[in-house]
């Protein structure tokens, strides 16, 4: 399948008065058309930031960023206007991305305006109910306004948006973390059946390991801004090689009686991503740590074909 | 286990607001041993935390009111303690962990002088003793006792909580009320959560309120779980019970909805529609506009609450084989 999106060393440093906080550092994937990359890591892992750097909505401290074979590191606004018909975000929260004083229709219709798509407002009304129908949205929602809706309709406006440009990719932003499970449900089957009929790219940032492996084609993990594993779906969840992934499954609390209680308890927690040094950013949480773990960054090394683990030990902690 | 702790018979809550009555809660029975612990489950709006602010005496009035029922704690009715009554409870008898531990504490006390204040209003003991007893109660939750005279700000989410906990267990309570204590913390921080939480249950032998929408953690840490849909508890029954032999549609949508990391399947299951608006609740069962088993018989009309086995209850009419007990025909 051809590749629609690549990021190469892609860097995003914010200057704060206590240094460099770097929120993204140096991380390399691609994605190819009509798949799912989903990006998982805890709060503060930069994984919202590396989302927003790929769309333009940061801007980038080094890398570049390659998008349907064209470099868009550095682009002007005009073509970024025209890229941003390609390239669409949904937001976590479906309460605080929708204009409370916009009603359902013309918060979807928006972009057709913006871009000037529609050439009656006939063709625009009808473009937006199909939308709406897509979404799975009633007719009577319409007129609404935000606040009249329930979470998961929210949360469909918020797709309905992002999809009426017919873009290629979508950063989903935590899109079903505000959502109680049975909605959650919902939405993802949603989200699935609109990539496979639309042939849609996705971008899925989430904290959720349960709701990645169900969507995603290939899953990586984030620490401190880093990449410390990447790999398919399926085989993360088989066979883990990075402490810091191991810890993060064992910790998902399983819904079935009597599941056996292996969990690992990481000590601690997440340090401060203001000016790392030379060192592996796990290494004061991580059980298998030894002190060369402090002295040296690893690299992330391709330990079993396409799966790529940044970790000093990762071959002897996992008998390799 | 002896004897009943907590026990809530027939408890109806209300929201009398000018323009319209939202019945958040709507008949809920359930009781609770000492040293026991349950898990309430259901979703946004299902009346889980108004349950558990009525327990604690803590229904604001108006607009709430209780319209029904009795919550007896210790073989005394919380519905009609007095105000004093009230305050020698809470944080003594009953104390409760909040969601977010950021609003739950004070921010201009040092959080050593938020524990020593609540030991020193239910205890005989002077300043001092007090102050130890808090800097005991931190170290015990894993923070270090240095950190005694930080302000809530100075702390991360996981560590604030610890702090809750360490508040709420400084009088050695016998029943804890936690209400989502996990769902602002991330994945590994809330196991570190829960096993504290777990193993100082078990050490004082605290019975323990755990309200989440999250099976797992229900897993995990409770002895009996309790379903809740539209104020009412559709399913009761031991862990065991729930997880293994679930019989309300509504339960089994609930499993069913959940991505499971162990399984391969694509397509989740999902239950249609949205949770009715309390406010405007159905007539019948409140289930019965997305049950994908429902018939005529459910839309009107009391439903049927059957105890299928000692303990395992279930309310609704597909149940009713003949064999079960009904408990409120």
């Amino acid at each position: 399948m051809s590749e629609l999106l690549r990021v190469e060393n892609l860097k995003k440093y914010f200057p704060t008065r206590q240094g460099m906080l770097q929120a993204v550092d140096d991380i390399t994937f691609s994605v190819s058309a009509g798949e799912t990359l989903g990006i998982v890591g805890e709060s503060g892992c930069g994984k919202s930031t590396l989302g927003r750097v790929i769309l333009h909505l940061h801007e980038r401290t080094d890398g570049r960023i390659i998008f349907n074979g064209e470099d868009i590191s550095d682009v002007s606004r005009a073509r970024l206007k025209e890229l941003r018909k390609d390239m669409q975000i949904i937001f976590q929260d479906p309460y605080s991305s929708l204009d409370p004083r916009k009603t359902v229709a013309s918060i979807i219709g928006e972009p057709l305006t913006i871009y000037r798509l529609t050439k009656s407002r006939n063709e625009y009304y009808e473009k937006v109910l199909k939308m709406m129908d897509v979404v799975g949205l009633p007719e009577r929602t319409m007129y609404l306004y935000p606040h009249e809706l329930d979470g998961g309709l929210r949360q469909r406006v918020g797709i309905a948006r992002a999809l009426i440009l017919q873009p290629k990719l979508i950063v989903c932003d935590e899109p079903v973390s505000a959502l109680d499970v049975s909605i959650q449900a919902q939405i993802l089957n949603l989200m699935m059946r609109l990539q496979e009929d639309l042939g849609l790219t996705y971008l899925f940032i989430t904290h959720d390991l349960s709701v990645v492996k169900h969507v995603s084609n290939d899953i990586m993990v984030m620490y401190l801004g880093q990449m410390v594993e990447k790999a398919a779906a399926d085989e993360i969840f088989k066979h883990r090689y990075h402490p810091y992934t191991k810890a993060l499954i064992s910790a998902i609390p399983i819904p079935k009686y009597g599941a056996p209680d292996n969990q690992i308890i990481l000590k601690g927690e997440i340090s401060s991503p203001i000016n790392i040094g030379n060192t592996c950013r796990f290494a004061p949480r991580c059980i298998y740590a030894k002190p060369d773990c402090f002295d040296q960054e690893p690299i992330l090394e391709e330990v079993v074909p396409n799966h790529f683990v940044k970790c000093h030990y990762a071959r002897e902690i996992n008998n390799l | 286990m002896g004897g009943k702790l907590l026990e809530i018979k027939d408890l109806h809550i209300h929201y009398v607001l000018e323009e319209e009555t939202v019945y958040a809660v709507n008949g809920l029975n359930f009781s609770l041993e000492k040293g026991e612990s349950i898990g309430i489950v259901g979703e946004t709006g299902a009346g889980k935390t108004t349950t558990a602010l009525a327990i604690m005496g803590l229904i604001p009035d108006p607009p709430g009111r209780i319209i029904r029922g009795s919550i007896m704690f210790e073989g005394q009715d919380v519905t009609k303690m007095s105000e004093a009554q009230l305050r020698n409870l809470r944080g003594n008898k009953i104390s409760m962990v909040f969601q977010d531990p950021m609003t739950a504490l004070n921010p201009v006390l040092s959080v050593g002088d938020q524990i020593e204040e609540v030991i020193l209003l239910h205890n005989d003991v002077s300043r001092v003793e007090a102050r130890e007893k808090a800097i005991e109660m931190l170290e015990m939750v894993g923070i270090p006792c240095e950190r005694h005279l930080d302000y809530p700000h100075q702390f991360s989410g996981g560590m604030r909580q610890r702090v809750v906990i360490a508040m709420a267990l400084a009088c050695n309570p016998n029943l804890l009320i936690a209400d989502e204590p996990t769902t602002a913390l991330d994945v590994t921080i809330q196991a570190q959560v829960l096993e504290l939480m777990q193993r100082l249950r078990k050490e004082h032998g605290t019975a323990m309120i755990m309200i989440t929408h999250d099976l797992g953690i229900v897993a995990k840490i409770c002895d009996k779980v309790a379903i809740v849909y539209a104020g009412e508890i559709v399913e009761l029954g031991s862990k065991k019970d729930i997880f293994t032999d679930m019989k309300h549609p509504y339960t089994v949508g609930l499993f069913n909805s959940i991505p499971d990391i162990e399984s391969d399947s694509k397509e989740l299951h999902v239950i249609e529609g949205a949770m009715p608006d309390p406010s405007h609740l159905p007539e019948g069962c409140k289930f019965y506009p997305r049950c994908p088993d429902r018939t005529d018989v459910c839309k009107t009309g009391r439903v049927p609450t059957y105890e299928l086995t000692p303990g395992h209850i279930v309310s609704c009419v597909k149940f009713d084989t003949g064999g079960s007990k009904c408990l409120n025909c």
